[in-house]
Parts: structure tokens; sequence; C-alpha cells
């Protein structure tokens, strides 16, 4: 039984699912007309909301890099159009829905919950579930034996 | 010449690993004992062969033989010597020839450590054999770096320039070293289902090479965060790349494997799990390497995508972790379960290391994978990036360091919690201070950061603690092995203290600048003086002179370049790095806005902790791989063993 369990954990955790070789991304969005933002807000906290949110999203030519973090021209036209928007008045929600709208989930480094996510979000959490249920009745397996065998 | 002499040892070697594989295999029966020769005679050939064929590669880079496509496609006269070596891994081809050299010198430590008895050791071989065997194959059908050009270029194309730096030379042979050596545990592992002989033999035989494993996994993400940090311009030292990913993986299952081999091979404790993280530990190894060669993900360290290696990759995947949990399923339930212990004891405790080891592998795993399982079922793309494994991964390792102080305090089978708490408690004393003043101190106020210095100082002051009573003040008479536990768990604690600090405290300055002009960052004045032409050995660069002031008297002159690789036609910034061992004032040169220059500042207070904190935990798994590898000198035979 608990060699069953053992299985299925290691299924959960290691099975692969089918991977296949990513396919050249025809789909990359059109350059973006840069929204006339300035590069950097003089006012601070202005400043700072832009600097969070564009850690929120990632650049979508490059692999893994955040808006923040990328040297590329599209991140550089994304950084001023979200203080564009700042300065124009919108809300950190506005702007997300705005670049959610045009660019999809893809942009979003934090992916939504949704009903094709809640494996990604769930998923770490049943296997500590998981994981926690077979220590706990090893422990106790584990005990009975030792008080056994001192008996 | 010399391509055809490495093409004709790969041919040997290959051949050498089907006979080692076969005799191995066959040895591990009882009395089979001309096969068990046979078996190391062919591992012997076949580590010299596979050592010929890298020298070859080697050779041919250094004297810059371009009738070699590999060679053709990623060097050049013009490079440095240096790189000219290290180069050699820095591309596919020649990265998977290291990886087969690798595991020759894990081959020959097997055949010539003999851990484990006859049958064991023979069994061992025979699946390194099979490894071997497909790794060579891989190489020669789909990677082979010694194909021919026709007529030889007179120059090549040069090395991808992110590359031509030190700390990403030693990274790859790091990484490999720490992949390769899971391999011998997976071989020991596999060996011990094969023979069934010996219960916790496998685990003593193996654990050597899981901690030479665990070391250099440990050093070859500590270098590549470094290398991210100071090379890629942003001051960032770790992005949860889905490459990144893949060697943090298997070292989330080396850590767990670690602590259960231990307990294995004191008290007979987890056999089968055992078994099972050995075989793990070793698929994510070979996952991460189907990720990075395959092409699934393009980054950095993938080089031409290419689906035929990657359906290569993909099946050895499917045969080797397949037979493996296949031979596992089989024969494990024979096994005798004899764990026999109270709830209060070391053994619990490594039991909820593996839970939140294995969960937060789990995590990493799923975040890796996600993206790509979800594309190709419905088409949708999204991204997994540091805020999911914010919210996933930092709660398991908050839970895991809370616990870390418990396992060297509580004994084998039966622990004293209460007095196990007792002796904590200044550790606990301790914490709270650091973050008492942390809060106290330290603006901007965050109570996460002193939270997470509550964590940190509670693992350090523990772990100093039970140093303290080993030593009881004589620490000259402490036996090396005391101090595994302590630098490592210590350095856990020192790592979280450089993150913490450089995420929550960082002073950030991304500005344009005249010469002559000052800016501060962090409490930092700079100044930039002016910024000139240099010439580099295969690069030009632009070369900022930047004046690090304080109270108008200049305490240091920086230099952040921006190098231009002509042949490559690639720009990479220089990054210029001044330390306190407290903080680093870390400068990147952008490009020129009309008269100036922009200049990205960063002052990140704690930053070099995040290295240190790998030293250390490097140095305690180097103290506990001393102490077994003395003990082997001097008793061969003994089956005791020491306090780890």
């Amino acid at each position: 039984m608990r060699r069953a369990l053992f299985i299925a954990l290691f299924a959960l955790v290691f099975a692969l699912p089918a991977a296949r070789p990513a396919q050249a991304d025809a789909s990359l969005p059109a350059a973006v007309e840069a929204q006339n933002g300035p590069e950097h807000i003089a006012d601070p906290s202005l400043e700072a909301r832009a600097v969070a949110l564009q850690k929120q999203f990632r650049c979508l030519v490059c692999q893994g890099e955040s808006l923040d973090e990328s040297n590329a021209d599209l991140a550089k036209d994304l950084r001023r159009l979200i203080r564009a928007r700042i300065l124009a008045g919108d809300s950190d929600k506005q702007i997300t829905d705005f670049l959610v709208s045009r660019y999809g989930d893809f942009i979003l480094m934090k992916p939504p919950l949704q009903e094709d996510t809640y494996l990604l979000w769930f998923g770490p959490l049943a296997v500590l579930l998981i994981a926690g249920g077979v220590a706990s009745w090893v422990v106790v397996k584990a005990r009975t034996r030792n008080r056994v065998a001192t008996d | 010449m010399t391509g055809e002499l490495g093409q004709l040892a790969l041919c040997l070697a290959l051949v050498l690993s089907l006979i080692q594989a076969g005799a191995g295999l066959v040895g591990a029966r009882p009395g089979a004992a001309h096969a068990r020769s046979i078996a190391s005679g062919a591992a012997l050939g076949f580590v010299v062969f596979v050592v010929l064929a890298f020298g070859a590669l080697m050779y041919a880079s250094v004297v810059s033989d371009f009738s070699l496509l590999n060679i053709w496609q990623n060097s050049s006269t013009d490079k440095p010597l240096l790189y000219k070596i290290t180069g050699v891994w820095g591309d596919h081809e020649g990265s998977m020839l290291l990886w087969v050299t690798v595991l020759a010198v894990y081959t020959l430590a097997i055949v010539f450590a003999r851990r484990g008895g006859e049958r064991l050791t023979s069994a061992a071989l025979g699946v390194q054999g099979l490894l071997a065997l497909a790794f060579l194959l891989f190489i020669l059908f789909t990677s082979n770096p010694f194909l021919r050009i026709d007529p030889a270029p007179f120059q090549g194309q040069g090395l991808n320039p992110l590359l031509q730096d030190p700390g990403l030379a030693l990274h790859p042979p790091m990484l490999y070293i720490g992949y390769v050596g899971l391999s011998a545990a997976f071989s020991y592992a596999a060996a011990a289902l094969i023979t069934m002989h010996g219960d916790a033999d496998w685990a003593r035989a193996a654990r050597p090479f899981i901690l030479a494993a665990w070391i250099t996994l440990t050093l070859g993400i500590t270098l590549g965060s470094w290398w991210a940090y100071y090379e890629l311009g942003w001051g960032g030292f770790w992005f949860w790349d889905p490459v990144e990913n893949a060697s943090l993986m298997p070292w989330l299952l080396a850590t767990a494997l670690l602590h259960s081999a231990l307990a294995t091979e004191r008290t007979g404790a987890f056999k089968t799990w055992t078994l099972l993280l050995a075989i793990g530990g070793f698929s994510l190894s070979l996952i991460g390497t189907f990720l990075v060669r395959s092409g699934v993900l393009s980054s950095v360290h993938s080089f031409a995508s290419d689906p035929k290696r990657g359906m290569f990759i993909l099946m050895m995947l499917v045969a080797a972790i397949g037979s493996a949990l296949a031979l596992f399923a089989w024969r494990a339930p024979q096994l005798q379960e004899g764990a026999a212990f109270e709830p209060a004891s070391k053994e619990t405790t490594f039991l909820l290391n593996n839970v939140f080891l294995v969960a937060a592998c789990a995590t990493v795993f799923i975040g890796t994978i996600y993206p790509l399982a979800l594309e190709a079922y419905n088409g949708t793309k999204i991204s997994v990036g540091p805020p999911f494994f914010a919210i996933t991964f930092a709660p398991l390792f908050v839970a895991l360091m809370a616990l870390v102080p418990f396992g060297p305090l509580l004994g084998w089978r039966r622990g004293n919690l209460r007095e196990a708490v007792r002796a904590l408690t200044p550790a606990l004393g301790l914490a709270a201070l650091a973050g008492v003043i942390v809060l106290a101190v330290a603006r901007p106020v965050s109570l996460a950061a002193a939270g997470a210095f509550v964590l940190a100082f509670w693992v350090i002051g523990a772990s100093a603690l039970d140093l303290w009573r080993r030593g009881r003040g004589k620490f000259r008479a402490l036996p090396l092995s005391a101090y595994a536990s302590t630098l490592a768990h210590a350095g856990l604690g020192i790592t979280l203290l450089g993150i913490v600090g450089t995420t929550v405290w960082k002073g950030e300055l991304i500005t344009v600048m005249n010469p002559g002009q000052t800016a501060t960052v962090g409490g930092y004045t700079l100044r930039l003086d002016r910024v000139e032409d240099v010439q580099g050995p295969n690069y030009i660069a632009q070369r900022a002179v930047i004046d690090v002031l304080d109270n108008g008297q200049v305490i240091s002159t920086m230099n952040p370049e921006k190098r231009m690789f002509p042949r490559m036609g690639q720009t990479v910034s220089d990054t210029a790095i001044r330390t306190t061992g407290f903080e680093d004032l870390y400068l990147a040169l952008g490009d020129q806005r009309g008269t100036g220059w922009t200049v990205r500042a960063y002052a990140n207070p704690l930053a070099p902790f995040i290295w240190f904190g790998g030293l250390f935990m490097a140095l305690g798994g180097f103290a506990s791989l001393w102490t077994r590898l003395r003990l082997k000198v001097r008793a061969p035979s003994a089956n005791t063993v020491p306090a780890e």
C-alpha cells in the first residue's frame, strides 16, 4: 500500500507531460507604438508603481526576462507605455487589463488562476499533502514497530 | 588527423561500454567472477578512450583546427587561450562529450572504490555502461564534435561573448560533475535492486558519490547565479529561468537524498524511499539535460535546436527512467522495511526534510513544465515567473528552515524533544533579537525582511550552538565531520540573509549622466569622469571612468564597460562591482544618449552573502566527504560509520 502511494507520488512528481519541441513563434506582437511616455517619472511614488508593475510583466521577445530587466526595444516601449498610462491616471488593474487584452495571459509573470491553471497552482500543494500524509503514516508505523521491538 | 583519432576513440569507447554493460550485469550474479574482471577491464578501456577523445577535441580547439565543423562554428584564432580550452564545452557537442568524460571519471572511481562488495560493484558498472552507451550513441549519431568541413576555412566564427568569462568557464563542468555524480547513485541503486544483496551496503557505497554530486551542484549553481549577477548587468541573481530550474531540481532531490541515504545507512530506515530518490535525482538530471539540450526551451544555454536531438534524449529518458522504475516496482516490495523509531527522532526530522524538499522540487518541476505542457495541450501560452515561485516555493523553504535546527540535536531512533527545545532557546533569542533590530534600524521597514532575518539567525545560531555543544570549547579536538552539518546549515541561513538584503533594501538608479555630472544611489555619490574607447583581445569597448565619492573624497574608481565583439556582432555589458563583503556597489554602462551615457547603478546590501552561503554549504559537504574518504583509506572493510 505504501509502495503504491510512493509510486503514485513519484508519478505525480516526475511524469513528464508529452513535451514537444517549441515551434518558432509566429504570433509575436506587432511593434508597439510607444505612447510617448517618459522613461522615468520624476514623482518617486509613481515611479515606484511603474517599477513594481514592470516586474509583473514579461518581455515578450526575450526568454524569461521581465520588462524590468530587458534590453529589448519592445520592453523599452512597454516601460514607457506603462508610465504614460500611470501619468494618465490609470490604476494598476486597468494597466494590467489593457496589457493582457493586447498580449494575452502570456505577458503575466504570475499566471492567472483559472480552469486550466488549477493543476499549476494546486499541484504543489497536492504533492505536499500527499507527501505529508505518507510521512505521517511512516512515522506512526515506525513508532508501532519501535514499541513492539522494545517491549 | 585529430578528428579521425577522436572519432576512432569514441567508437572504441562505444564498443567497450557495451562490453562493460553486458559483463557487468552478468557479473552481478553470484560466482560470475570472470565476467566481473571483464567488466572492470572494459570500464578502464572505456575511460581511456573517452579521455583520449576529449583530449583530441581540446587539442583541435587549442590549435584552431577549423577543418572540424564544431571548432569552426565556435572558435576563432583571436580568442584567448583560456577560452579556447573552456570553449570546448561551450557548445552542444563539446558539452555532451564533457558529460561522457565526467561519467568516465566516475566509472573509474566505482572500479577502484569497490564499495559494497563485488556483485554490487559489478552491477553498478553494468548500469553505468548502459548509460555510457546511450550517451555515446547520442554523440555519434546526433552531436558528433568530430565532423569535418572541406575545404577548411581560414577563420572560425567565434564563441558567444557571454560565454567568454571565467565564471562561466567553470560553471558547466561543476554542474556536470554534479549531474553525472547522481548517475553513480542511480547505478548503485539499480545495482542494489538487481543484486538484492546487502540492504544498506548500497547506500554506504553511493554516499561519497551523492556527496560529491551535491557539492558540485551547489558550487555550480552558486557560480551560475554569480555569473548571471555580474554578467547580465541587471543586478539580479536568480531569474527562475527554466534552465536555472533544471539545475535546481536535481539539487533539491540530491539534498533530500543526502539525508535519507544517511538514515538508511545508519539505521536501515527509508530503504525503499532512498532507492526511489536516487532514481529520481538522476532522472531529473536527465530531464534537465533534455530541457536544456533539446531546444524545448531557448535561452543563452541552449544552442542550435534540433528536433532529432530532442527525440533521442527523450527516448533515452523514457528508457532509463522507465526501466529503473519498473525494476523498482518489481524488486522493492521484497525489501524488508525495518524503520523503527520514535516520532521525536532524527529519522522524523529527515522525513520532514524530505517532504519539504520533494514538494519544493515538485513545485519547481510543475512551474517549469506547465507552460510547455499547457501549450502542447490546448495552445494557451502562459508565463510562470518569479511571483509564482514566491507564492509556492518560498513557504516550503520557510517551513524547511524552521525545522533545520532540530535535525542535528535529536538522536537516532529516540531523541529528546524537550531537551532539544531547551538547547535551542539561545538561538531563538538571537533570532528574535535580529528581527527586532531589523525592524528598528533598517529602512524601509519590512515585516517580511524581519521575519526572514529571524529565520536566518535561527538557523545560523542553532548551527553555532551545535558546534559549541559538540566541541565544549575544544574546537581543535573536534573531528572534521562535526563541521559538516553545521557549515551546510549555516550556509543556508547566510544565503537567505543575502537574498533578503538585496531584494528588500536594494538601491537602484537608472539615469543618463553627462561627464562631470554626479548622481547618488544608496548612500554612494557617483561622478562620471569620462567614457573612453579601449581595445580588447577580440573586442572593442567603451569604458566609463566613474569616481565613487565619500564627503567629496574619491574612495574608488570604477570602470563598467560595453564590449562589442565584431566577429559575432554582439555587444555585452561588463559590469563593475565594488564590494565590501557586506554590500556591493554595482555599475553597468548602457547606451549613449546625446552627450551623456545611460548608467545603471545598484547598491545591493548583503549581496555577497548569497554566494558566501553557497560556499559554506559546499564546505560542509567537503567536510563530510573528506571524513568518508579518510575512513575508507584507514579501514577499508569497516562497517562502522562515524557521526555525520
